[in-house]
């Protein structure tokens, strides 16, 4: 099931009428392991508001004067609710209880993959499609109205942020890189104009990363019916990712390696090529 | 008074501990409802539906960047308002800072606009020398 299908439980912290407060450390360490275990947890008191909920399911946990709290004070929405006493259960249970209720409501299990993934800034994206012609892993594609989009977010290549160095408009962030602007902040006008941001990886391979792979790879596939040395193939990816290693230092190793063969890259290349190429065409005729 | 929103950076250490730990606290003892999310990030890849009320009315968002949080939720649909959301970033100021800001009752919009987001002129890149 793709992670976009599948449902998530929240959980809600109940400590209003009708109920007794937690000890503050108790209310600490408990919303600290719900949420480092992946849940989403609203605190609600009578005091201040929080986010209506309407569908998905819901745990309420609390320490109620009659093991559940009066009706008239939670919403009652069309979702399933359950309620959980915790009055007599200790950190451990209570983390138990939740992973249960989680399991039986078939909601998703958090935690399996980082969530890294561009993010389109479009105050700035021009829609030259750029970076969905760059990406070999099908994670852009457009919408409706021909827009870009980043459609496949876990396809993405974990730590890795080439694509933000290939858009003309600093427009791809990564909230989750270290440093700036590709983390989320402001693009200054040195970003624009500097080396920081202009690391082409297009250009980095002597022009088109693509052709030059592509070269690589007839020149390679000749070799290959000649001799069909797969160490060598190897070899020559190697260089060949050596290379773009050496001049975007912040893609990871990991993913260089992890990239397809240079055959699969041409293909790959070409279909997102091909991809762009109608997304544009599109868009000329919408505009025309 | 504006809705909280904090997000816990669970699935990364871009938000500095001691940070997000002590607004976490500090949230807790205030006596203030608030809803809590594990990673904003993965909500947005999984599309969750939570967002888009999460995005209504006046909220305050303890997260990171302004411009991340912002297309964070534009880009999944669930447009926070410009007028009536502020975020506070974690990665860059104080808790204490944070925690002022996000119990009062005022709100001071600051998600970034299309203006802030146009390019520079030719006057105004550095030049080369
Ligand atoms: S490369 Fe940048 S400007 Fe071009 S479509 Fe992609 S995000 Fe938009
Ligand atoms: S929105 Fe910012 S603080 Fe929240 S999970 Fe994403 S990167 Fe971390």
């Amino acid at each position: 099931m793709s992670i976009t299908e599948e449902s998530t439980l929240r959980v809600l912290l109940y400590e209003g009428t009708g109920s007794t407060e937690l000890e503050s450390e108790d209310r600490f360490n408990t919303m600290s392991r719900l949420l480092e275990s992946g849940y989403t947890v609203t605190r609600a008191t009578g005091n201040g508001k929080v986010a209506s909920h309407d569908r998905g399911s819901m745990l309420v946990l609390g320490q109620f004067a009659d093991g559940q709290p009066p009706a008239d004070q939670v919403e009652q929405p069309e979702a399933s609710v359950r309620f959980q006493d915790i009055s007599e259960l200790d950190q451990d249970a209570i983390i138990e209880t939740v992973e249960k209720t989680r399991d039986e409501t078939g909601a998703a299990e958090h935690g399996a993959w980082k969530p890294w993934f561009p993010v389109i800034d479009y105050d700035r994206c021009t829609n030259c499609m750029q970076c969905l012609s760059f990406c070999l892993f099908n994670v852009y594609g457009v919408d409706d109205d021909n827009q870009i989009q980043a459609q496949h977010h876990d396809n993405c290549k974990t730590n890795c942020p080439a694509c933000s160095r290939v858009c003309p408009e600093a427009a791809i962030m990564f909230p989750k890189y270290k440093t700036g602007p590709i983390n989320g902040d402001k693009v200054t006008a040195e970003d624009m104009s500097g080396e920081k941001m202009k690391v082409d990886i297009s250009a980095l391979l002597g022009g088109d990363v693509y052709s030059a792979l592509r070269n690589r790879s007839v020149q390679a596939q000749e070799r290959f019916s000649k001799e069909r040395d797969e160490k060598k193939a190897l070899n020559e990816r190697q260089k060949c990712m050596k290379k773009l290693a050496e001049s975007a230092t912040d893609i990871p190793k990991e993913v260089l390696m992890s990239l397809p063969s240079p055959d699969e890259i041409a293909k790959k290349a070409d279909e997102a090529k091909a991809r762009a190429e109608a997304a544009l065409a599109r868009q000329r005729e919408l505009e025309g | 008074m504006p809705r909280i929103l904090y997000c816990h950076c669970a699935y990364a250490q871009v938000v500095p501990p001691d940070t997000k730990e002590e607004v976490l606290r500090q949230l807790c003892d205030s006596g203030v409802a608030f809803d809590a999310v594990a990673d904003l990030c993965e909500m947005a890849a999984r599309k969750d539906p939570a967002l888009k009320r999460y995005a209504e009315g006046d909220v305050k968002i303890a997260a990171c960047y302004p411009r991340a949080v912002k297309w964070i939720f534009g880009g999944v649909g669930c447009k926070l308002n410009n007028e009536t959301t502020e975020v506070l970033n974690m990665r860059t100021e104080q808790a204490e800072y944070i925690m002022d800001t996000l119990l009062t009752d005022d709100i001071s919009p600051n998600l970034p606009d299309d203006n802030d987001a146009r390019k520079p002129t030719e006057e105004e890149l550095p030049t080369a020398n």
